[in-house]
């Protein structure tokens, strides 16, 4: 008995460190990328953000007098100990008691420290990073050495505000008009009724892809490209069979009394579908939004193709790739960009994470 | 006299009737088309005014939300003038109508133009001929399109890439999935576990994508790596690479943009499988651990079998999701390095090369692989009986 109890505990514990290891690995990237954010742009490009964590770092102890040395430059050397070349020392040569000794410049003017390990951590954090990319202004770096470089910075301030105007609506109108269909699916008798769900169903998986080059020419002729209505409208077609097939199945299971009630009354369709069935369908509706704003705010595709030849409608996710593309080295642009960019659909995501997992479980997977 | 005067009222309500009829009719016009005209100012506003961001923001959502909400009070305020008949006969088709116009405006009729398109040279069916007459235009190419897609280089690469996003893609996502909604439901931690497993699931393809290339990111060998692979690679030995564009290893390189996607996608199937798992009946575990089965067998023989159908549904969902992958792949090499998916080939005909009709195929070769699917939709949706 006693054994079995012992077994259950090494089985939990099992449990626990496997799902922390699992949990750790699925955390780090991310982790990566937010304390990147905040450290400055040298030490980004030169170090990596692990150094936030105690690790361990030559610091300087003191320097050996080269000339009083009277040292060998070009030959092999002897310094406190320890023989090396100049290539050898310029790397940092280990004595046997821990320390190292390392030649700082170049053969003439340079100077020889003594350095020794001690635990450190490297905490200077700022927000410079954010200004930059927020600001879209230039900005000026002071390296090391003394000398000043002019670095442009990222203008993600008007892409977030362009990403706002295009998610809301591209959320809201789809709801809307499915929502009107769902109700007319699942309370109105018409002819067709059947044959227009079979469609919605049927394009439920249809890839968006089929639809760009067909709607890219109805754009054209009609002078809709590069603008909100028509990323708007682009969204709401393609997420609407969706949006329609989920509501309808939370609408139709809506308690039937209530709403002939309702007509008995001689309430007409639109005050039951305005007064009744909207409000009792909002967990069915906050389930869908949520999808569809983050699914909106993160596409990338739909947004290229529509919005792609208007540089001022530029959305964050376009912002992101163009950084990515053409600085994909700036990591102090790219790590506060990324960020600046998941900011708004992970406050979404935290809390509204119930309807989330609601909506999931109903089906609201997106072609 | 009596009579007259009957006449005369009669006149008289015939009057008012015929006034009050075109005063109806007259708010009935002129209501929506006030409501075109000031939605139509938004939209040249929006399109032309060089207001600052957030003025254009506010303008844009109020518009574009208001804008549909107005529609359809509207259109519901004209039915309901209208006679008992004629009104519900016509209803349904005001909440309906617009959705189906949608529908079948965005995906249902593209998808016949698409293939009516992919049937013809890079420049498409000339818009000045009739149907009939395209068909004998010098555009049009039969499915001369289509062999070109099943024997292209960089389409077969394609093919070949999809397969692996497929098997690797699915399954990983599947198996992972699986394993943390098992460990999180008997750990002591689990609601924490599920949110940061499922976060992933909030951050953008091209946000996943800068993550990842912080992890990748290379640094020529004796400089200090800043990406965390390959600081762990070098400090066990090895040589640093730039892995998703690590040519020597191709296909293999594909690997390192299809990890990308099990972080992101994972969360979806745990909570899939979290979900199922809690509908086992603990009698049948408690069963199966009184006759001394172990803890693996319990996983394998029971809890496997009793939430087949969910795997299978979250499995196909993810087939899905990884044979239209395009962000990811886009962002991250361009389709360079043999990384070319179909849906970046797709891209890159269709609006790179300016081939829309080589493109169009290539998207309705998508769309044949999702059909299956698509019938399996239908089945379980006459199961249902709904209708």
């Amino acid at each position: 008995m006693n054994s079995g109890k012992k077994q259950k505990q090494l089985g939990k514990l099992f449990v626990n460190l496997t799902l922390l290891l699992l949990i750790l690995i699925w955390t780090i990237p991310t982790l990566g990328i937010f304390v990147s954010s905040f450290r400055n742009r040298d030490k980004i490009a030169t170090t990596g953000w692990w150094r936030v964590l105690p690790y361990r770092d030559w610091q300087h102890v003191r320097d050996i007098d080269i000339q009083s040395a009277g040292l060998d430059v070009d030959g092999v050397m002897e310094i406190e100990g320890v023989t090396g070349t100049f290539d050898e020392f310029r790397l940092g040569v280990e004595t046997p008691d821990g320390k190292r000794i390392t030649w700082i410049g170049n053969k003439r003017l340079g100077r020889v420290e003594v350095q020794e390990q001690v635990w450190t951590v490297d905490w200077n954090f700022t927000l410079d990073n954010y200004k930059q990319v927020l600001g879209g202004q230039d900005f000026e770096f002071k390296k090391p050495d003394g000398t000043v470089q002019v670095v442009p910075g990222d203008n993600m301030n008007s892409a977030f505000m362009n990403s706002l105007a295009v998610a809301i609506p591209s959320t809201v109108i789809p709801i809307l008009i499915a929502a009107f269909a769902a109700y007319a699916f699942a309370w109105m008798k018409f002819p067709g009724r059947r044959w227009m769900f079979i469609l919605v169903v049927a394009l439920l998986v249809v890839p968006l892809q089929i639809a760009l080059v067909p709607i890219l020419r109805d754009y054209k002729a009609l002078e809709l490209n590069g603008t909100f209505l028509a990323i708007w409208l682009a969204h709401t077609g393609f997420g609407l069979a969706l949006a329609t097939y989920l509501l309808y199945n939370y609408i139709s299971g809506l308690p039937r009394d209530i709403l002939e009630s309702a007509f008995i009354d001689g309430a007409s369709h639109f005050t039951v579908f305005t007064r009744l069935v909207l409000p009792l369908s909002v967990p069915a509706l906050a389930s869908f939004a949520i999808f569809q704003f983050l699914w909106v705010w993160n596409d990338y595709l739909v947004a290229l193709i529509f919005l792609g030849g208007n540089p001022e409608f530029e959305l964050v996710t376009q912002r992101m790739a163009a950084i990515v593309g053409s600085r994909g080295s700036e990591w102090h642009l790219l790590t506060a960009g990324a960020f600046v960019s998941m900011i708004l659909p992970l406050l979404v995501f935290f809390s509204m994470q119930r309807y989330f997992v609601r909506g999931l479980l109903a089906g609201s997977v997106k072609g | 006299m009596n009579q007259l005067s009957s006449k005369e009222i009669q006149d008289q309500s015939l009057g008012e009737k015929v006034l009050s009829f075109i005063g109806r009719v007259l708010l009935a016009i002129s209501i929506p088309l006030i409501a075109f005209y000031v939605l139509y100012q938004g939209f040249l506003f929006l399109r032309d005014s060089k207001a600052p961001r957030e003025v254009i923001t506010l303008v844009a959502i109020v518009w574009g939300v208001g804008g549909v909400a107005l529609l359809y009070w509207i259109f519901n305020n004209l039915v309901e003038r209208l006679p008992d008949a004629w009104r519900t006969r016509l209803l349904p088709f005001v909440f309906v109508g617009p959705a189906i116009a949608i529908l079948s405006w965005y995906l249902a009729i593209p998808t016949l133009r698409t293939f009516w398109i992919s049937l013809f040279d890079r420049n498409g069916p000339p818009d000045d001929l009739s149907n009939f007459q395209q068909l004998g235009s010098d555009s049009f190419v039969g499915l001369s399109n289509y062999a070109a897609v099943f024997t292209e280089q960089l389409m077969l690469e394609a093919f070949r890439n999809n397969l692996m996003w497929i098997i690797f893609g699915s399954t990983f996502s599947v198996v992972f999935g699986l394993i943390i909604a098992t460990l999180a439901d008997r750990s002591s931690f689990e609601k924490l576990a599920k949110s940061l497993i499922f976060l992933p699931m909030a951050i953008s393809f091209v946000g996943a994508s800068v993550i990842w290339n912080f992890i990748y990111e290379y640094r020529p060998s004796g400089q200090t790596q800043i990406g965390l692979l390959n600081s762990i690679v070098t400090g066990f030995g090895g040589s640093p690479e730039a892995w998703p564009q690590w040519v020597d290893i191709v296909p293999w390189n594909n690997l390192f943009l299809i990890i990308i996607v099990v972080w992101l996608q994972a969360g979806f199937s745990m909570v899939l499988f979290s979900a199922a798992l809690k509908g086992i009946p603990e009698e049948l575990m408690e069963a199966a651990r009184i006759d001394g089965a172990t803890e693996f067998q319990i996983f394998f023989r029971i809890m496997i079998p009793y939430i087949r159908g969910t795997i299978i549904s979250v499995w196909t969902t993810i087939i899905i999701f990884t044979l239209k992958i395009f962000d990811v792949v886009w962002v991250m090499t361009g389709g360079q390095f043999g990384t070319h998916v179909i849906a970046t080939q797709f891209y890159r005909q269709s609006f790179t090369n300016r081939n829309s009709g080589f493109g169009s195929a290539i998207a309705i070769v998508l769309l044949i692989a999702v059909i299956p699917v698509m019938l399996y939709n239908l089945r379980q949706f006459r199961e249902q009986e709904a209708f």
